[in-house]
């Protein structure tokens, strides 16, 4: 029996794993270690829910409510100084909890601090822009949809960024195939040849490294050569190899294993 | 005979029926001083520009799903492909957030190696900007100096790693080999030389009339718009911040040696230009001293951490279990601890950050590569409107953007 993969999550998978092996964890620190960041998260918490805070890696991460980033990102710029959002994306976690979890990193340059906020979000839930806060926002805010097709509501030209306008499907979710989906292997047939041309071109092959035995165009096998292009997959002729020494190069001679001698005394 | 198909000529350049003489102009995707794949679609009155829409993604190869699907050590490769300008920085940023994963500290001489890679590496990004950007507003002379001093500086790391623009140099837990025997000599001998070429080129430039021209008070950023729009490295000190990562929170060996981060208030395109030359000569004083610190390093090149890194090769050769973890290692790859990282280095470009989420597997659960280009090329959305065409060019010359890291 062929052996389960899961759908929700395409994604390469280690092929062994030993059943005892439990993975280690990066320390998680409190934060009243280190003052600037519990003053940070006193002021943050006077006034939002926090559901978690720690440090790790010398870094503060906050998780926060979903509804609350616009206003707590503001805080974060206006109060705390945090005057630069560095990066934001999302992770998909849709497989186990059904969340998309969007994450802030943000640079305070005057304390020369960088603080995480995250929050999470359910699959048809959006989440407020923060572009008016920071403009970085507006071309990651773009990425994040385009990727993972988290809507964000307030944004002002909410369009996909890296892939083209009319792609289907979000390149960065776990159910997504590295080589892509169907639509994909036949994007470029259908736009530039019409769908009517999808017989005669066949689907774009998207994985660099497959290697079709019976494509007589891309490849030649020595000892079966064929005109390009023919058919081979009811068989094919053998051809003899031929060399150029055959006709007699100087000192070359094509083994042969009659006239061979086996030397039985290596001392000889 | 040839099929007729799909593809009809249009004129997309040109709207021809509008009641304003706004005239829309598509720069780009083949444009020789897009500086990659940019298409920039510019609203035009008269020469002025009234709105730009950069539109991105010609370059994309989904970086951050390879990663998802490649072991940590099989995605170093990959990240040469981002700025490939200056490669080794992308590896030594990637290399170094799986080093903070795990935990993991590098010999001293593996540091001092990284050190003079990375710096070698920043000075052929300048130089290669300085070269381009000349070359795009006319002074082909300074393009013909530039690349003379990059092919020397090519050359050396052809030396140290075999390859010129795709380095892969860099290794989880410290490079793969030591300096071979000219290397430092040969250093040496470029960075004498240096100066006098920095000089070759700011004679030809710095009073130049069509130079000044183009580059003083054209591309003003502010600093608000600087730090609003994430900007990094030199287009953030060219607005006034004094904002150098290596300075402030300093990796490797910065904190050893002694350099200045040169800053300017103006934040205009010449400043940007000046502040390229200076970090060069910053660049060749951080060589000289990391070249004096080589000497009487121990030989260890890379960390020992069994669990994640391979020991060396002769323990390889000779060692039984050396050979098996080694085997597990390439063949099932590394597994950092669960957690999440994010580590900013400075890149030539600017903020290199590497966030990577992992789940204890052997592939990173999720990887976020943040590309200091990436908002370089999105602050011409507000930075362009007021300019005219023959700005344009320069502008996104000084911007130094990099299409590899612009898409990932």
């Amino acid at each position: 029996m062929r052996a389960y993969t899961p759908k929700d999550d395409v994604q390469k998978k280690p092929y062994y794993t030993d059943r005892y092996w439990v993975a280690p964890q990066v320390a998680k620190s409190d934060v009243s270690e280190d003052a600037v960041f519990a003053a940070d998260l006193e002021a943050i918490k006077a006034k939002f829910d926090v559901l978690d805070a720690y440090i790790q890696v010398g870094q503060m991460v906050v998780v926060i409510n979903a509804v609350d980033n616009f206003s707590v990102i503001e805080m974060m710029k206006n109060v705390l100084a945090y005057n630069q959002l560095s990066e934001m994306s999302a992770i998909d976690w849709l497989a186990s909890e059904g969340k998309f979890e969007i994450f802030y990193q943000m640079l305070s340059m005057s304390k020369r601090k960088r603080v995480r906020i995250k929050c999470k979000i359910g699959e048809k839930e959006s989440i407020q822009s923060v572009e008016k806060l920071f403009r970085s926002a507006d071309w990651s805010e773009r990425e994040m949809y385009d990727m993972f097709g988290v809507v964000v509501n307030n944004h002002p030209f909410m369009k996909r960024i890296l892939m083209p306008d009319d792609w289907e499907g979000f390149p960065l979710r776990k159910t997504y195939p590295l080589q892509g989906d169907e639509f994909a292997q036949w994007y470029e047939v259908d736009k530039i040849f019409g769908k009517e041309a999808r017989e005669i071109i066949g689907p774009e092959n998207r994985d660099p490294a497959r290697i079709d035995r019976y494509d007589t165009e891309r490849f030649a096998r020595l000892g079966h050569e064929v005109p390009h292009g023919t058919d081979i997959s009811q068989g094919e002729p053998d051809t003899p190899l031929c060399y150029q020494e055959n006709d007699g190069v100087f000192m070359i001679e094509k083994f042969d294993a009659e006239k061979s001698v086996v030397i039985s005394d290596r001392h000889r | 005979m040839q099929q007729a198909n799909r593809l009809r000529p249009f004129f997309e350049n040109i709207t021809f029926d509008r009641d304003d003489n706004e005239l829309i102009l598509n720069f780009g995707p083949q444009h020789p001083s897009a500086h990659g794949q940019l298409r920039l679609m510019l609203h035009l009155q008269q020469e002025q520009i009234t709105k730009a829409h950069p539109d991105i993604g010609y370059l994309h190869r989904g970086m951050e799903k390879m990663a998802e699907n490649m072991i940590y050590n099989e995605f170093m490769p990959t990240t040469d492909r981002m700025d490939y300008i200056a490669s080794s920085s992308n590896n030594y940023g990637f290399a170094l957030a799986v080093e903070k994963l795990i935990g993991l500290d590098v010999p001293r001489r593996a540091k001092v190696i990284r050190m003079m890679l990375l710096e070698t590496n920043r000075l052929m990004s300048h130089l290669f900007w300085l070269a381009t950007t000349a070359l795009d507003i006319g002074a082909m002379t300074v393009f013909l100096f530039a690349f003379r001093e990059r092919e020397y500086l090519m050359d050396l790391i052809e030396d140290y790693c075999g390859a010129r623009l795709t380095h892969a140099a860099i290794r989880i837990g410290g490079v793969p080999l030591d300096l071979p025997d000219n290397f430092i000599a040969d250093l040496r001998k470029f960075l004498d030389k240096l100066p006098e070429n920095i000089k070759d080129y700011e004679d030809l430039l710095d009073t130049n009339r069509i130079w000044l021209m183009r580059m003083e008070n054209v591309g003003v950023i502010s600093t608000e718009m600087a730090l609003s729009w994430g900007c990094s490295g030199v287009m953030l000190r060219a607005s006034g911040v004094e904002w150098d990562i290596r300075k402030e929170e300093p990796y490797e060996l910065y904190d050893e040696v002694d350099f200045n981060v040169p800053v300017s208030d103006k934040g205009d395109n010449y400043a940007r230009y000046k502040l390229y030359m200076a970090e060069m000569r910053e660049s060749a004083k951080i060589l000289y001293q990391v070249i004096d610190m080589y000497e009487g390093t121990e030989p260890a090149l890379m960390a020992h951490a069994p669990q994640y890194i391979s020991a060396p090769k002769i323990d390889i050769m000779t060692q039984n279990y050396s050979l098996m973890q080694h085997f597990v290692l390439v063949t099932q790859g590394m597994r950092p601890p669960v957690g999440e990282v994010y580590i900013a280095t400075e890149s030539p470009k600017g903020e290199l950050g590497f966030y990577i989420n992992s789940q204890g597997g052997a592939y990173p659960y999720r990887l976020k590569l943040r590309a200091p280009s990436f908002w370089h090329t999105g602050i011409l959305t507000d930075l362009l409107p007021g300019h005219y065409i023959p700005d344009v060019v320069s502008i996104i010359g000084t911007t130094n953007i990099v299409f590899g890291e612009v898409d990932r």
